[in-house]
């Protein structure tokens, strides 16, 4: 899977265009979010300058609303920087699974790219590099997508939130999961990913349901990872 | 230690943030970037990218409303039979509406 030459994961901008029009349609539904977000930003207190600024900075939406949780005329500073560690910590994994591919980008691309991941664009970038496919530009135009949208979303939230009364009466809630169960779908499908599938699940419900909050993700993705590097592929 | 949320409080609060959301998108590709990336590393890596997914998704499908669990019924087979993501991610966010209207 890194047998193919450098220059099949250079960057360029004819590919990240095409990522960037291939992330358009869930970003749609990202604005949604981020007019979701910014309402709530809204009715905790927060400006409609800081709400902007936040989701232009951090650019993560679970983790933005999670701070929504411990606003106040005080914000305690250590518990809510553990809360964004937590349900950031996907990235880290992200990270680490496009690494095989991101190394063949000089450092200061590397670093780049990674500034805009995030999970649509992450899934759909991974499941290109898995076909042997260059996923680079989905990882950046899509992602930069993604960001804007994101930017967008909020900003309507300061001015229109009020349009969508309940978000979750429409099934909007769900655009993500239904998202992540077609990505993981649409990977291979074989004995093996099925055990592997079976211990992340298993594990990550017992991490939610037993170990910190925010922590299911990352136990999850580990399990997973440790059973696929003891159970390896047949040798093409 | 708690910060006021004062204009310049909180643009500190939001730019630790930012910090601590850039360290979790950089720490993954700089960590690996000390691993040597041997057949098992490769197999770990590719392992562990569905299983992100599913680790997402398990406390979703069972701790969800009915509504969500349909959803994701709806999306999973419409993505086993079309084999495209966007009608299977129509398919699930129609089926959550729909239930959770009527039922």
């Amino acid at each position: 899977m890194t047998s193919k030459p450098a220059t099949a994961y250079a960057l360029d901008r004819h590919e990240v265009w095409l990522g960037f029009k291939q992330l358009l349609p869930i970003s749609l539904f990202v604005v949604i979010f981020g007019l979701a977000f910014g309402l709530a930003a809204t009715q905790s207190g927060l400006d409609g300058a800081s709400i902007v600024i936040m989701s232009t900075l951090v650019f993560a939406g679970a983790s933005q609303f999670a701070a929504l949780d411990l606003w106040g005329a005080q914000v305690p500073l250590i518990p809510l920087a553990i809360t964004v560690f937590a349900v950031n910590a996907r990235h880290l994994l992200m990270g680490a699974t496009l690494y095989p591919w991101l190394r063949h980008l000089p450092p200061a691309r590397r670093y780049g790219v990674m500034l805009v991941v995030t999970d649509a664009s992450w899934a759909m970038s991974i499941q290109a590099f898995g076909r042997g496919e260059s996923g680079m530009g989905l990882l950046l135009g899509g992602g930069i997508a993604l960001w804007l949208a994101w930017i967008l979303g909020s900003w309507l939230g300061l001015h229109f939130g009020n349009a969508i009364h309940d978000p979750v009466s429409l099934g909007l809630d769900m655009v993500m999961g239904c998202f992540m169960l077609a990505m993981a779908i649409s990977g291979p499908k074989n004995l093996r990913m099925f055990a592997i599938w079976t211990v992340a699940a298993c594990s990550s419900l017992l991490a939610y349901w037993y170990l910190p909050e925010n922590s299911h993700v990352v136990v999850g993705a580990l399990a997973g990872g440790v059973l696929g590097a003891v159970w390896m592929e047949k040798k093409p | 230690m708690s910060i006021e949320t004062s204009a310049i409080g909180t643009l500190i609060i939001i730019l630790v943030m930012a910090g601590v959301t850039l360290a979790t998108r950089w720490g993954g590709i700089f960590v690996m970037s000390f691993v040597p990336i041997g057949r098992r590393v490769q197999q770990f890596i590719g392992a562990m990218s569905g299983s992100v997914l599913v680790a997402l998704l398990a406390p979703l499908a069972v701790n969800g409303d009915g509504g969500a669990r349909l959803a994701l019924l709806a999306t999973a087979a419409t993505m086993l039979l079309l084999k495209q993501p966007l009608p299977a991610i129509a398919a699930g966010i129609a089926t959550a509406a729909l239930s959770r209207q009527l039922l």
